[in-house]
């Protein structure tokens, strides 16, 4: 306004032409090139921000949960007594079956005590008890099946790695030290160095722990022992359910909206409800599977069914908007020049539209499944939370079979109280990243492969 | 205008055929009045040009004469349009069975993403005129020769279509379109995107053509119009001004309009 009122020579106008040199930036080009290097930072801050913040995450993740990746072991030699595990001495496995998996703990005692003696290792208060919490649940159970596997074992000396109990093995990764040992009730000083001990020896060792991504899940007593299996299974037949399911289903209803169906309030309807169905909380989709899948149909909870069935909704949506956006962008042209030489409109779709559109097709599908992969509301709901500790058998079969998907099982190990745990559920993250990071790679690498030009 | 060319191409059109009768052709977009009234004769084994300003409806009439049009939802097309004596927007009529035999060629060429081949194999595939390889081979050579481009592609038949060169991606999209063994070609605006040079070779090539189709070119030029046509009709705000002679309309036109656009002074 106040221009209005006080008006100003206009530098352009033909009667006072104003020559400025090009060598001095004027007033207001100064103000605009300001402008430009202010949002320009604006930018890098921003992506610095989230880069730190993914650097930090990373960081974190990698530092919690890489040592689950690792197990302690220790290598003694263990007497398989015959009036132990074969009281009947028959070596009838169907009577040595009723030996309990206690009764193998007891030659881990006597193996570890031998140990002791033999080595002249002397360690003031050590108890009983410091030995029997050496080893791992799991060291006792491997040992049995072991020898119900092999009956030729009983009598003899065997030196096989032995499982440690996560105390033990913590205090190799930095998780238990001197001191919270002599606070924690699980564990003790003198523990503590009879295991450094061994560790001079060159009896304890640390290797590679393929358990944790192949075995199944454990109790509380022996979270040493729990492993990946079950949770990798059950996400890869969900993962399977949904690709089979979603992607046909997705491209037959985005062609066919796209391509063949009345533009008329009806199609709009589904259209705006189809947005409307990707921002649904994932969770909701949780209680219509449990209303629907397991309450109605009366499918099994905790089945890889159930929850691929759960997550095939979920990624409808996603599938369906992108393959659309796909659809969209093949130029009119080729439609025109299909269509002008007589081909049907499914002939121009298929062999013409659809080709060009595969690469985002494809694109969209993986990102709905990567997307879906690391889904945990909805399952929760429809008991994929179970503690399962048997895998669930091959498919089609397995998909009925009681199983556990990774993101639950991370969620899983978090609520649990050894520390141990905790460690798992960080290195599960780790793995489920990884196969975010494939599926992502695997996209990236379809698009380059199909993407033409036209 | 050059009226020696005019004079060499000038032919005696009173003895073809009809191949397109057309009475009374109304067309709607929507509540737009695109084509009010037009009615046309278009001969077999002529060139026939459609001129006019933008916007005039020549494309528009262009595509309703092989049923491109039903593609656009809201278009609506009324009277009638007879090929060979039947009218194409009879109920019965299949638009599939109807552009395999009204070819048409478009303004930006449009090859397949696929081989040379296969553009050209393309609709004698799915029509299913070739019964072996040997067949089709024959189909998709004699196709490229009547295009002009036989000699230039012949040791890269398998190379993307897309690979060539504007003019000769025009020329694929032509043998494309003769593939099928249309009797009726459409050409709307074919020349818009290329250089002086392949203009040239494609508008001699449609001189070519005419000896076996009936051609119709849409076209912007109308230098183009009176090279190529012994026929042109000029539309103006969707309706037929002038239909004639290529000579007499751009030597004596009969209408103001008409003279008025040819010497410039509207369009």
């Amino acid at each position: 306004m106040t221009d209005a009122t006080t008006p100003r020579p206009h530098p352009a106008s033909p009667a006072a032409p104003v020559r400025r040199s090009l060598l001095i930036e004027d007033a207001r080009t100064k103000r605009r090139n300001a402008a430009e290097r202010r949002f320009r930072a604006y930018g890098v801050v921003a992506i610095g921000l989230a880069i730190a913040a993914l650097v930090f995450l990373l960081f974190t993740i990698f530092r919690d949960g890489s040592s689950a990746f690792f197990q302690t072991y220790a290598r003694i030699p263990v007497a398989i007594e015959a009036q132990v595990v074969d009281p009947a001495g028959n070596r009838d496995p169907a009577e040595m079956q009723k030996v309990l998996t206690m009764g193998y703990g007891k030659l881990l005692d006597n193996a570890l005590a031998a140990y002791v003696e033999e080595n002249g290792i002397q360690i003031e208060g050590l108890s009983e008890r410091d030995l029997s919490t050496f080893f791992s649940a799991q060291g006792r159970a491997d040992l049995r099946n072991a020898v119900l596997a092999d009956p030729a074992l009983v009598g003899t000396v065997i030196e096989a790695p032995v499982m440690t109990s996560s105390r033990v093995d913590g205090m190799f990764k930095g998780r238990v030290s001197r001191d919270s040992a002599a606070r924690d009730a699980k564990t003790s000083v003198a523990q503590y160095e009879l295991a450094m001990a061994m560790e001079k020896q060159g009896d304890l060792q640390t290797r590679f722990n393929w358990d944790f991504v192949t075995s199944t899940d454990s109790s509380d007593n022996r979270p040493e022992a729990a492993g990946l299996g079950v949770a990798i299974l059950g996400s890869l037949y969900m993962m399977l359910i949904v690709l089979v399911l979603s992607l046909p289903i997705g491209v037959a209803a985005s062609i066919y909206l796209e391509e063949f169906a009345p533009k008329n309030r009806l199609t709009d309807a589904i259209e705006v409800n189809i947005s409307n169905l990707a921002a649904v909380p994932s969770i909701v989709f949780g209680i219509l599977g449990l209303a629907v899948f397991v309450n109605f149909v009366g499918l099994p909870r905790s089945a890889p069914i159930v929850g691929g069935l759960v997550l095939t909704l979920l990624t409808l949506p996603t599938i369906i908007i992108s393959t659309r956006a796909a659809l969209k962008a093949v130029p009119p042209s080729i439609r025109d020049a299909a269509l002008g030489v007589g081909a049907s409109r499914m002939q121009t779709m298929f062999h013409h539209v659809l080709p060009l559109a595969m690469p985002g097709i494809l694109t969209g599908t993986i990102l709905g499944l990567a997307h879906a992969l690391g889904e945990t509301a909805p399952l929760l709901l429809i008991g994929m939370v179970a503690f399962v500790t048997t895998y669930p058998s091959a498919p089609p079969e397995g998909f009925l079979d009681p199983a556990s998907a990774l993101p639950v099982q991370v969620y899983n190990w978090t609520q649990r109280a050894d520390p141990a745990f905790f460690e798992r559920a960080s290195g599960a993250i780790i793995v489920l990243l990884a196969f975010l990071l494939a599926m992502n790679l695997l996209a990236i690498y379809l698009r380059r492969k199909f993407e033409r030009r036209w | 205008m050059d009226d020696v060319r005019l004079a060499e191409r000038a032919v005696d059109t009173d003895a073809r055929d009809i191949k397109f009768q057309c009475r009374d052709v109304q067309v709607w977009y929507g509540e737009k009045h695109a084509i009010k009234d037009v009615s046309v004769d278009l001969l077999d084994k002529t060139v026939t040009a459609f001129i006019g300003p933008s916007g005039c409806g020549k494309s528009t009439f262009l595509r309703c004469l092989n049923r491109m049009n039903d593609t656009i939802g809201i278009a609506r097309v009324e009277g009638q349009m007879l090929l060979d004596g039947e009218n194409i927007y009879d109920r019965r009529v299949d638009p599939v069975q109807l552009r395999a035999r009204v070819g048409m060629v478009f303004q930006k060429p449009n090859p397949f993403p696929k081989s040379i081949y296969d553009n050209v194999a393309y609709g004698p595939r799915i029509h299913g005129l070739a019964r072996n390889r040997a067949e089709l081979d024959e189909i998709v050579e004699k196709a490229l020769r009547g295009a002009a481009l036989w000699n230039e592609v012949k040791d890269r038949l398998h190379e993307t279509g897309t690979g060539l060169s504007g003019g000769q991606q025009q020329r694929l999209c032509i043998a494309r379109a003769v593939a099928t063994a249309p009797e009726v070609l459409l050409m709307d605006e074919p020349c818009s995107a290329l250089d002086p040079i392949a203009t040239a070779q494609v508008e001699e090539l449609i001189d070519e053509l005419r000896a076996t189709f009936s051609v119709v070119i849409v076209t912007h030029s109308m230098q183009q119009a009176a090279r190529v046509s012994q026929k042109t009709a000029f539309f103006h705000l969707g309706n037929l001004v002038e239909y004639g002679d290529t000579d007499d309309i751009f030597t004596r036109p009969r209408d103001p309009r008409t003279e008025s656009y040819i010497s410039g002074r509207i369009g």
